[in-house]
């Protein structure tokens, strides 16, 4: 069906243009290089035309028109920068800047920030309005993202972004006026809502208002100590995203590049979460089999590789627990791995061993000491967390010429990987590894194409069927949590009504995109952005020999060595973990 | 504080207006009509059985300014802030309430005794500045007036 798009033609700035109707008047100025400026639009997101920079006239109106939400109409004629306009602009600017801290210096997105910026672009330099700021402390209860109100031009990105994106309302405008605040319901901290740590809002904040809950000053320590012993890992989304704080093109993978850079920076063992993907996907794959076909524990099964939707389940679907996967999630399987099996086998002191995992992800700082199971090797299995950002402040600060480094491989013994271990990254990633080892568990034989394009790409829900030599696997994917909804529900009305199972095996990934478009990943992500970065792992995977988690020699060798085979007592005290029922309020 | 019969009273204001558009204010507005002021507890109750997010309820609570956070005390002091009060003085009398009671705009004393708001015009500027208590109107009320008015109230 093709539908017949109606185009309107204008002029900006004596420039013609000719746009799909309905485009706004920002996105009709970019047609001819005309960048408008605003503080409060991000591509990702609804326009809110809360900052007022991006006023422009059109002729035969004496009101300005905010450029981000008014559509580009039929013999429109748009100025968007004369002296008038480029003086209310540094007004309001003026005006958002008096509600502001000065102490760009000592802020966590000092260099980055987009209201720094776009003050540095407008030539401010003096104070024209008395300062007046918010006396609210800031909110570090949750230890993973940092709610500092103060630092807030009330844009309501973050609210757009935990609200309507991820369905979680933790956040909302409290208030109104000068009083106006982000604040959860009624002024509880962050840890008393209904947050579950994703980190979108910190993704999509323009300034420091909310910012990741740094642990790079923890990294350093550890490493300076000459009594431990660093070990780190880096996940699949890391490495398709890092290069953005380096001029690399969107999606460019440095994963041979950020090896070097972790023995420069001192870490004396390297290796790679996608390894420990694999062998959550033997885990997990497993645990699907003995369900599906052994009939051992009930469908549809659900996975639980993402903290921030575990923490979700089990505040919103803790009656779905029994659903979940309860292998753990790569980056705790390989610090227990690390502080086990590499231990002994290196024959090192364990409690000298820190464990850093490097993350898209700001609800990793708190999977980590989320249940006793994360100590599973009798001490804290990973020791610390940090994100992609949190990771690109620490090169720049090492003095490493990141760019120029040689090449590396990681320590194959926990560093090898096969391709289903990178896609993991992605949204239908771990359901794509996870179904080309399940069909080898039930046939004894490898797929011919281990491609399934069908659960790849951006649809907030995939569904689809796959074909186990003449069994049909029904299965669903879902990325970013407002999208959950629509899958549970159905499960549940099967399940009152008695009706077959909608699905097997449920996918979920608490971010839009998967992992790639993960809450501490760089900032203005857009869907073009997650699927570039998608697309590094995807090509990774299709450049690669061995693509199926079972075929890793160093999969194969660990369970010979050491955990015997998947679901083994051992791998179930050191590899599985549990859920609990966690009801906080309804939202 | 404890309102037992909370879950039916919120059950009968939400019955009334479930199908009526807007209706998250209206309900909010019986809620305080009943209590006095939109206890916490009536807001989940409000969340949980009209499958509304708590913070949206919040926005709604917190935008106006009628709606009351807190139970209001057994006498509310209103200060006059209108114009004439104003120039008149207005701001000393709040500041020393506030140091006599420690309490702002909006609040009310630890022992439920006093809520102090602020209104606009009580429309008897010759009187100003204006303090009512209740339904007690204190004219031409100077700072120093202010502890033997709250006095007058707290033997009740």
């Amino acid at each position: 069906m093709s539908s017949v798009v109606t185009m309107v033609k204008g002029f900006v700035n004596g420039r013609a243009v000719e746009v799909p109707a309905g485009t706004t008047i920002l996105d009709a100025a970019k047609k001819v290089q005309v960048n408008i400026p605003t503080l409060c639009k991000h591509a990702d997101l609804l326009p809110s035309a809360g900052c007022g920079i991006c006023i422009v006239k059109a002729k035969g109106n004496r009101k300005m028109l905010r450029a981000c939400c008014t559509p580009f109409e039929n013999g429109m004629d748009i100025v968007t920068h004369d002296p008038e306009i480029v003086k209310t602009r540094i007004t309001v600017l003026e005006l958002i800047l008096s509600n502001h801290p000065t102490d760009c210096l000592i802020c966590g997105r000092n260099n980055d920030c987009e209201l720094q910026k776009i003050a540095a672009d407008f030539g401010i330099r003096d104070d024209r309005f008395q300062r007046i700021l918010a006396e609210i402390p800031a909110d570090n209860s949750k230890g993973t993202i940092i709610l500092d109100p103060k630092k807030c031009i009330k844009c309501g990105r973050c609210i757009d972004a935990c609200q309507n994106m991820q369905d979680v309302w933790a956040l909302s405008f409290i208030d109104r006026g000068f009083k106006t605040r982000i604040s959860p319901a009624g002024d509880i901290k962050l840890s008393e809502s209904p947050c579950v740590s994703c980190g979108q809002c910190s993704a999509h904040c323009p300034t420091g208002a909310i910012f990741e809950h740094d642990d790079t000053r923890k990294v350093w320590e550890a490493l300076q100590d000459p009594e431990k012993y660093c070990v780190v890992q880096v996940a699949p989304a890391v490495r398709v995203a890092v290069g953005e704080g380096f001029g690399y093109p969107v999606g460019t993978n440095l994963t041979k590049k950020l090896y070097a850079l972790f023995r420069r920076l001192g870490f004396k063992a390297v290796f790679d979460t996608n390894f420990a993907a694999d062998l959550t996907i033997m885990e997990e794959a497993a645990e699907f089999v003995e369900r599906f076909v052994h009939g051992k524990g009930p469908l549809p099964l659900i996975t639980s590789c993402c903290p921030a939707w575990v923490d979700y389940m089990e505040k919103y679907y803790g009656d779905m627990i029994q659903h979940f996967s309860t292998a753990k999630s790569p980056h705790e399987m390989l610090g227990v791995m690390s502080k086990t099996y590499y231990a002994q086998k290196k024959n090192i002191d364990p409690s000298k061993i820190v464990n850093v995992s490097v993350m898209p992800c700001t609800a990793k700082k708190y999977e980590i000491t989320r249940v006793e199971e994360m100590f599973a090797s009798g001490y804290q299995d990973v020791d610390i967390v940090i994100t992609t950002r949190e990771l690109i402040r620490m090169i720049k600060q090492a003095g490493v010429e990141f760019e120029s480094l040689a090449d590396e491989d990681a320590d194959l013994i926990l560093g090898d990987y096969a391709g289903a271990g990178t896609i993991f990254g992605a949204t239908g990633g771990v359901m794509e590894a996870a179904l080309r080892t399940a069909y080898y568990n039930v046939t004894g034989e490898n797929l011919k194409d281990v491609n399934f394009k069908d659960v790849r790409g951006l649809d907030g829900v995939k569904e689809t069927e796959v074909d186990v030599k003449g069994t049909k696997v029904r299965i669903a994917v879902a990325h970013g949590l407002a999208n959950v909804k629509y899958v549970m529900e159905k499960v549940k009305a099967a399940q009152k009504n008695n009706e077959p199972l909608p699905y097997h095996f449920i996918e979920v990934m608490a971010c839009p995109g998967g992992c790639v478009g993960g809450g501490g990943q760089p900032y203005m992500v857009t869907d073009e952005i997650r699927k570039q970065r998608a697309k590094g792992l995807y090509d990774e995977d299709e450049a690669m020999e061995v693509r199926c988690s079972h075929d890793n020699p160093h999969i194969q060798q660990i369970y010979k060595e050491f955990l015997e085979k998947p679901l083994s007592e051992k791998a179930h005290h050191l590899l599985h973990t549990q859920y609990k029922s966690r009801p906080l309020y309804v939202k | 504080m404890v309102i037992e019969t909370l879950s039916e009273d919120v059950r009968k204001v939400v019955e009334r207006w479930k199908d009526k558009e807007g209706n998250l204010i209206m309900i909010l507005h019986d809620i305080q009509d009943r209590y006095g002021y939109v206890p916490r507890e009536a807001s989940l109750e409000i969340s949980r059985q009209m499958d509304q997010p708590l913070a949206r309820i919040y926005e709604v609570l917190t935008f106006y300014n009628y709606f009351k956070l807190t139970p209001p005390g057994k006498f509310t002091i209103s200060v006059c802030m209108g114009t004439a009060c104003y120039l008149k003085g207005a701001p000393a009398l709040i500041d020393e309430i506030r140091h006599i009671l420690h309490v702002d705009e909006g609040e009310t004393t630890k022992d439920g005794l006093f809520h102090l708001q602020i209104v606009r015009c009580l429309g008897c500027c010759g009187l100003a500045p204006v303090i009512t208590v209740d339904h007690k109107v204190y004219s031409a009320v100077k700072r120093s007036d202010v502890a033997t008015i709250i006095g007058e109230h707290s033997k009740k």
